[in-house]
């Protein structure tokens, strides 16, 4: 891959990331929670307040065994989540991304040394045929 | 989607939980299979059941003035097929009921039915179809994602007005109330999901691509058309 496509694709990537971030924001800029109480609310919320509209007498039956008990503490854990997952994908791709370049460099490594082999076996001139070895395949 | 604890009636919880379980069961064993016969498969694993926790956690604001989140189910789906994301799925829910309180371990079945089953097979469909009819994978995978992650929510909508029929417009009625709120917020936030994906996959495609193609994701050059076309959009 030569650096120019490279450089498309890193383009295209950070187009598509730019996107969902306007897609994220644009609600927030154009104020389309100003007609709400709460503007911005969690969806699932709003349907619990809908099952009450719809059922007000409708109670809960189990609760949850472990809650959050503030607001902070749910956000913390919700960003651990999230904090996991990315790492995970980080690692992932991180790994994948070295193992490349490590073999490339091998490559690269017993490239110069068939070259360096063959070299010293022409200046030599010793009998016998030093086939360079096939440089493996791969990318 | 999450439903909340105990916000379905007991019968309604069972019955879902009921329905779920063999989609789960029967991905437990084609995960164990899965990992048991390609080891070198289970860091992509991890990578797509990751995909699924950051997108579950990021809750985004939506047109409809209310925020909400995206699932990550559709690239799982797509590589390693719909049984297996029922697992990872439902491993998100549980870690989201037991430590955050949100959603609930009487409405599992429910939300896993959503989430982790109908969510991973529709988006999963979308895509195989529009791979047979020789559409660039950015564009099935783009579809795929977005499916996932909107049906999931339609099912929710689906689900809570079986539970909770509009006392006079009935089942409808409640549907259209229960949609309103979860489906229309969810549209922008299956693009931005769809976006995400392709985002994943073409990363992927730079640097798993011996994975990819024993998935079945990328072709091992056959037919010239639809190899080239692959090579095109992987580059």
């Amino acid at each position: 891959m030569s650096k120019k496509t490279m450089s498309k694709n890193t383009k295209i990537n950070v187009l598509l990331l730019l996107v969902v971030a306007a897609l994220a924001v644009l609600p927030l800029a154009l104020g389309l929670g100003d007609h709400k109480e709460e503007p911005f609310a969690g969806s699932d919320g709003e349907a619990e307040s809908a099952i009450t509209e719809i059922e007000p007498d409708y109670k809960p039956w189990f609760s949850p065994l472990y809650e959050p008990p503030s607001g902070e503490i749910e956000s913390a854990l919700f960003s651990l989540q999230a904090a996991l997952g990315a790492g995970v994908l980080a690692y992932y791709f991180g790994l994948h991304r070295g193992r490349r370049q490590g073999e490339q460099r091998a490559l690269e490594r017993e490239r110069d040394r068939d070259r360096e082999r063959d070299a010293e076996s022409v200046a030599g001139a010793t009998a016998g045929k030093t086939a360079g070895k096939s440089p493996a395949e791969g990318d | 989607m999450h439903i909340a604890e105990g916000f379905l009636p007991p019968a309604h919880a069972v019955a879902w939980g009921v329905a779920s379980a063999p989609f789960v069961v029967h991905g437990v064993r084609s995960l164990t299979r899965e990992v048991r016969e390609h080891p070198e498969s289970t860091l992509l694993l991890g990578a797509s059941g990751a995909f699924t926790f950051v997108l579950s956690a990021l809750k985004l604001p939506s047109v409809t003035g209310s925020c909400s989140h995206p699932t990550g189910t559709g690239l799982g789906a797509i590589l390693f097929r719909p049984p297996i994301m029922a697992v990872l799925g439902t491993i998100t829910l549980l870690f989201q009921a037991l430590l955050l309180a949100h959603g609930g371990l009487t409405t599992l079945g429910a939300n896993v039915f959503s989430m982790a089953i109908v969510g991973p097979w529709a988006g999963y469909a979308i895509y195989k179809l529009l791979r047979r009819y020789d559409v660039p994978l950015m564009v099935a995978v783009f579809f795929g994602a977005f499916l996932a992650d909107l049906s999931t929510y339609c099912v929710t909508s689906v689900q809570l007005a079986l539970a909770f029929p509009d006392p006079s417009s009935g089942f409808l009625g409640a549907l259209g109330k229960f949609g309103s709120i979860f489906a229309v917020t969810q549209i922008p936030l299956a693009v931005s999901e769809g976006l995400l994906t392709v985002l994943v996959m073409r990363l992927l495609v730079q640097s798993s691509k011996g994975e990819l193609t024993r998935l079945g994701v990328l072709l091992a050059k056959k037919r010239s058309g639809t190899g080239t076309e692959t090579e095109a959009v992987a580059r």
